[in-house]
């Protein structure tokens, strides 16, 4: 196999890795999981800001 | 109700983001550094018209593009991260990163992925001219990309430019280019500088085995003399830009530059540790000694840090009790203020659900005046404002001792290449083939001076770590902390088998 063939075969399978399983069932957004608007978003947030405790 | 902070979660985050930003960033370096050495080669050719030095350009060009193809979007999984792991923090930080990271996308990745295709495929296809722009176009590419990541980070490091809006949340940018301030300037060109001195690290690396084995002579010492003379310029300007570095945490992080320099005891005309061993026993606020052993340059880090030979650094010790006579709050008052911004926002958001917009005003009013200790009011605990001492100050020591190396080594290996006995100097070759990763170690100790030297902040001042993060379980990091390790491991191990294997061939085949 040569060099170039080699290396794209790593580029794709890596994309595959990276954003056909990782991202899909791994790393979901979680606000956007979460909640269906900004405005949910932003009060959850500030909830934080407000309640959270070390 | 108070919401307990889940410490293993942000452990595991932390350790995630540290394992895949480190794993990134050892691609990133050779990518910087490597298509400004193959322009340069390139342009000889086009001038000269040797073809010897066009054969060179392809060598370096094909090395090259095994790092990029395994290195490329190891980044992207950072982005994973923040949209996981870091929720409270990308949603503060959305409209701030928004634009540097948009003007990223469209300028910087597309200047260089596109030129990078008529780099690799167009030596038939277009004039040498043209190419010749194409392979400078992505070498500028690669280094406006790391622009705008920089300049976010530098954001990070000093929140400006910037206004908190408490109804949504969110930072808003009030003025893009105080974003764009003289500290990520600096952080810019330090990084971009630590990258080029790694890949001229990497030519000299493999040049000078090819000399031991006594091979691709011409190449290997034209290699050589380019990559030294870049190498040197690059490693001295890395210093100036190091310089640099230390006056603005000096500014904005004195924490940082208290740790970096092992220092509990701030005082007026505070010399620079040159070597120095740490004492394992010393606390914040105790009368051990800091040091078992040091060597240090009298007066030097008042000077680094504030142009002044005589001037006050402050110390860990002066940072966390306070010292009236330099005007530094000690951490339990700003911890006080802190509380009193998020007292002022919970009051606000009170309001706001009440519709009673006199009491907004006034609560929004006393939350603005407090605003800037915020990230104070998360924090029990004065100590913890000191980020950890040994890890921040060997990194910081080995990372400064290597760069001075490598200056000297690049100058050497200059001499010694235009004396033109470079091939007899077999130690001096091994030197440099082991010099590589060093400089790999050096780039990530800085790395970690960055990162570990401002905890507990996230963003300093405005948001420690642990209020970061998001709601999730803490095992969920975990699973693909470890499923990362293996992708990058396995990268790794690929990038390294690929690229010893083409080394071996040489420039036979181009």
């Amino acid at each position: 196999m040569t060099i170039g063939k080699k290396l794209w075969l790593i580029i794709l399978f890596k994309l595959f890795i990276m954003f056909g399983l990782l991202k899909i069932f791994f790393f979901p957004n979680y606000l956007k999981t979460n909640f269906k608007t900004d405005k949910e978003r932003s009060e959850y947030v500030i909830n934080k800001f407000i309640n959270k405790n070390p | 109700m108070l919401e307990n902070i889940d410490i293993s979660l942000v452990n595991w985050s932390r350790a995630q983001f540290a394992l895949t930003a480190m794993y990134h960033w050892i691609f990133v370096p050779l990518t910087l550094g490597l298509t400004y050495l193959i322009a340069i080669m390139e342009t000889v050719y086009v001038l000269t018209g040797k073809e010897e030095w066009k054969k060179m350009t392809k060598f370096w060009m094909t090395l090259f593009g095994i790092n990029f193809a395994i290195g490329v979007s190891t980044g992207i999984i950072l982005e994973f991260e923040f949209g996981t792991n870091w929720s409270n923090y990308s949603w503060l930080v959305g409209d701030v990163f928004g634009a540097p990271l948009a003007i990223e996308g469209i300028m910087a990745f597309f200047l260089e992925s596109t030129f990078i295709a008529v780099m690799f495929f167009g030596w038939s296809k277009v004039s040498k001219k043209f190419h010749l722009l194409s392979s400078w176009l992505v070498a500028i590419g690669a280094s406006l990309s790391a622009f705008w990541i920089l300049v976010a980070n530098a954001w990070m490091q000093n929140p400006v430019g910037t206004h908190f809006n408490p109804d949504t949340a969110r930072s808003e940018m009030i003025n893009f280019w105080d974003v764009i301030s003289p500290l990520a300037i600096n952080k810019f060109f330090h990084t971009v500088l630590s990258g080029y001195v790694v890949s001229a690290l990497f030519v000299i690396c493999v040049a000078g085995w090819y000399l031991l084995k006594g091979r691709e002579i011409w190449l290997s010492k034209m290699s050589i003399r380019v990559a030294s003379i870049f190498g040197l310029v690059a490693s001295i300007l890395l210093a100036w830009t190091g310089d640099g570095s230390a006056y603005h945490v000096a500014q904005k992080q004195p924490a940082k530059l208290a740790a970096m320099e092992g220092l509990y005891k701030g005082k007026e005309g505070a010399g620079l540790i040159v070597i120095g061993v740490l004492n394992p026993n010393k606390k914040v606020i105790d009368n051990n000694e800091p040091f078992l052993f040091k060597m240090e340059i009298p007066k030097m880090l008042s000077f680094l840090g504030y142009r002044d030979f005589n001037a006050f650094v402050p110390g860990i010790d002066d940072l966390v009790k306070g010292n009236e006579k330099y005007k530094i709050l000690s951490a339990e008052e700003k911890i006080i203020k802190g509380k009193l911004a998020r007292a002022a926002l919970s009051e606000y958001k009170k309001a706001k659900d009440a519709n009673n917009n006199d009491l907004k005003n006034i609560w929004q009013k006393e939350f603005e005046v407090n605003y800037k200790y915020l990230g104070y009011g998360f924090l029990n605990d004065p100590k913890s404002i000191i980020p950890n001492v040994p890890i921040t100050f060997y990194s910081f020591h080995i990372m400064v001792g290597l760069g001075f190396y490598f200056i000297g080594l690049f100058a050497l290996f200059l001499f010694f290449i235009y004396k033109d006995i470079i091939v007899s100097k077999r130690w001096f070759l091994w030197l440099g083939v082991f010099s590589f990763p060093l400089g790999m170690i050096a780039s990530q100790a800085g790395w970690i001076v960055a990162e570990v030297g401002r905890q507990p902040w996230v963003i300093q001042d405005l948001m420690p770590t642990m209020v970061a993060t998001s709601n999730i379980d803490a095992s969920a990091v975990m699973i693909t902390f470890f499923l990362f390790l293996s992708l990058f491991t396995a990268l790794l191990i690929a990038e390294i088998k690929i690229m010893i294997h083409q080394i071996k061939i040489g420039p036979k085949g181009e």
